[in-house]
């Protein structure tokens, strides 16, 4: 079985350990994972943004360095959301491409969706001493279903408990360049997550997505609540999310 | 209603700051989303009922202009006016006329959106004649002086019981009530004098029936039941999408509106309104017209935004946007608010004049995902978002900046040199703390927050240096 990784822009450019930790759970899982080096970004900023054209050149890249997998695999609810859910509309007055980009969205999982659906992962290499909530960053949850899936895969780690927040399904208020636009709407949104988190009493949020973590992380900081650690589920699952 | 909408930015920062307003804001998630997701379990397959209301919406709008025929003939067979307005100042046009001939000097009004468009109670207080608004919150926000609506189902959702105590204090010169109760009958006893001494009587449309050209109007007060029966005559103003082909379309719709939009089975009130009072027969209105309105509907129609026309206003969009919930209605700044407001609003009135709408959505399609005929709404915001950089209708900066983004990610080479860059130095400036204060250009996120420093190196460097080992 050959597993494609599309590391993502963001943990490329920020947090290299997430694509590690992915790496090592689909290796557990028994799959030959492939990682194109020319793989950048799934186009979506532009996108959303209103540049198709920008928007569909990156896609097509992705679907010509990714098509010859059996799977492709993305520690990213957003960006495997981009891929499987978007495309098609990219695509949609060229047939061909329409075609290959709808062939790979039909393999294309989130991380914890692979792991636990194709891969039946029933033990992982983490642990961690820690009292933790999981937030459902929002394409993740809407546009892959992942709901269930990480905190299958989260019961298998050894010291974790898992404690759920109110509103856990609720947008972050990170939103890509939305974040940047409107930053008081964004922060705000972002704050309300941080009061929610606080009230679990959770020592860490676990989530799928760098973007939200990276927007949760900067307002937990800002507030001046420095402990409270934000991790992605790949690298609690991996085991490298250090000490608890 | 006055044009605002250019000034969101403005307007929702002023409205998270308004601790009043703050407070009122939380009443959407007990009254509303909970309410919703309780009233779902009570249908054995709401998604098969979204998908049923779905394709009847769907199918009322791709023959729009067949229905909209059928129910003129059926309407006009019942004896029935059926007038057509173009543009908002059509539908003022025309309801003056209407009163004129028939010596209406007194109009009371149930609730409707499409008439908040066209301002219509002023262009009536304008002729002469007087007007008063029967839905409690309609109501509220007339003796406010005319205060816009900041929802379309609960239009004065944002002031609190002590606001609406002043409110009726001041404009009924009566002691201050404190109960909810206590103002509710305040408001009955005013109101029922104008029930019975009102010439005509308008009301909104949820929807025209094409069979029977009936008009459906959903309330909960009863107000619409007394607008729409108790004087001489009854004028319906709704859009020219509100078609639905049958009245069993009308039930199925109905299983779907109250339950997305306050989490009711069934409303307290659904009227049906058929023809003229027949002769020997007690209710109804002597004279009934329709206004059905195109107001931009049928440019929408034609677009690619086609799909926003399913609307049933049940305001479940709202509810659930993370966005409205902390900004309300008013930070829109026209009619509708919202996920479906920043949509429609852009549509109706020009996307020049509500730039910002269709990018103040995190997409994250909590709207999609309750709306219950299926409007993907974040797909439309995208398509103006789209028509937006077509046009050239973003700040230059960003559409370079986006491009430039496109462009750089699209030569693989150069994109891994940029970002080991990047990483090194913002690295770098995240210092001990490994946090970064300010972002150059991102001044919008560090205003109310850090940056998390990167880890140094891209995962493209540090794969590729494994690999050699």
């Amino acid at each position: 079985m050959r597993v494609g990784l599309f590391v993502t822009c963001l943990v490329d450019l920020m947090r290299p350990s997430i694509g590690f930790a992915a790496l090592r759970l689909l290796e557990a899982g028994g799959a030959e994972v492939y990682v194109p080096s020319t793989q950048t970004c799934c186009g979506q900023p532009g996108y959303n943004s209103g540049d198709r054209v920008g928007g569909r050149a990156l896609a097509a890249k992705v679907v010509a360095e990714f098509e010859a997998c059996d799977y492709l695999v993305a520690p990213s609810g957003s960006c495997s959301g981009m891929i499987k859910t978007h495309y098609a509309d990219l695509f949609r007055d060229d047939p061909v491409l329409l075609e290959r980009a709808g062939a790979l969205a039909a393999k294309t999982y989130e991380l914890t969706d692979f792991l636990e659906r194709v891969l039946k992962l029933d033990a992982v290499p983490g642990s961690l001493s820690a009292t933790v909530t999981y937030h459902d960053a929002c394409a993740g949850l809407r546009e892959m279903g992942v709901k269930r899936q990480p905190r299958a895969l989260l019961a298998h780690v050894p010291g974790l408990k898992l404690v759920e927040m109110t509103e856990c399904e609720t947008c972050c208020g990170f939103g890509g360049t939305f974040a940047l636009k409107f930053g008081d709407i964004s922060t705000r949104l972002a704050d309300n997550k941080c009061q929610h988190i606080a009230a679990s009493g959770a020592d860490a949020v676990v989530l799928g997505d760098l973007g939200c973590m990276l927007n949760i992380e900067g307002r937990l900081r800002r507030r001046g609540d420095m402990k409270t650690r934000v991790l992605h589920v790949a690298e609690v699952l991996a085991g490298e999310a250090g000490p608890g | 209603m006055q044009i605002a909408s250019m000034h969101f930015k403005e307007r929702a920062h002023a409205n998270m700051a308004n601790a009043e307003l703050q407070r009122n804001l939380h009443k959407i998630k007990g009254k509303f989303v909970a309410k919703r997701r309780e009233s779902l379990t009570e249908l054995d397959d709401f998604e098969a009922t979204r998908e049923a209301g779905q394709a009847i919406r769907q199918r009322a709008l791709d023959d729009l202009d067949v229905w909209l025929e059928i129910f003129e003939r059926n309407a006009t067979a019942r004896g029935a006016t059926v007038l057509w307005a173009e543009t908002p100042a059509e539908i003022n046009a025309h309801v003056l006329d209407i009163a004129r001939r028939h010596g209406a000097r007194k109009i009371i009004k149930s609730k409707s959106m499409v008439s908040e468009e066209s301002e219509l109670d002023r262009a009536i207080e304008a002729a002469g004649l007087t007007v008063v608004e029967t839905d409690l919150g309609e109501y509220i926000l007339q003796i406010n002086d005319y205060e816009p609506p900041s929802h379309i189902i609960g239009p004065a959702l944002h002031k609190s019981k002590e606001e609406v105590a002043d409110l009726f204090a001041k404009a009924h010169a009566t002691p201050r009530k404190t109960e909810i109760s206590e103002l509710c009958l305040e408001a009955r006893g005013v109101l029922r004098q104008h029930y019975l001494s009102a010439d005509m009587g308008i009301s909104g449309g949820n929807f025209f029936v094409a069979e029977t050209g009936s008009v459906v109007v959903v309330t909960n007060e009863g107000n619409a039941t007394l607008t729409t029966t108790l004087p001489r005559v009854h004028v319906a103003i709704s859009g020219i999408e509100k078609i639905v082909p049958t009245l069993e379309d009308v039930a199925t719709l109905m299983r779907l509106l109250p339950r997305s939009a306050t989490g009711q089975s069934i409303s307290n009130y659904v009227d049906v309104l058929t023809g003229v009072k027949g002769p020997g027969e007690f209710h109804g209105a002597e004279h009934m017209y329709f206004i059905v309105v195109d107001a931009g509907r049928s440019a929408v129609l034609g677009s690619e935004l086609k799909e926003a026309l399913r609307c049933i206003r049940c305001g479940a969009c709202m509810n659930h946007c993370p966005v409205y919930q902390n900004i309300g209605g008013h930070s829109y700044g026209w009619v509708y608010p919202g996920p479906i407001g920043s949509i429609l609003t852009p549509s109706y009135i020009g996307i020049e004049n509500a730039l910002d709408l269709p990018q103040a959505s995190t997409l994250c399609n909590q709207c999609g995902v309750v709306c219950p005929v299926k409007i993907p709404l974040p797909d439309l915001l995208r398509k103006l978002r789209e028509q937006q950089f077509e046009r050239g209708l973003r700040p230059w900066t960003e559409r370079f900046g986006v491009r430039a983004w496109s462009w750089l990610a699209a030569h693989p080479g150069l994109y891994a040199l940029a970002m080991r860059i990047g990483a090194r130095m913002l690295s770098w400036m995240g210092g001990n703390e490994r946090l970064l204060h300010k972002l150059p250009l991102g001044g919008g996120w560090t205003e109310g927050r850090d940056m998390p420093a990167p880890e140094g190196h891209t995962f493209r460097d540090l794969y590729a240096k494994k690999a050699r080992k």
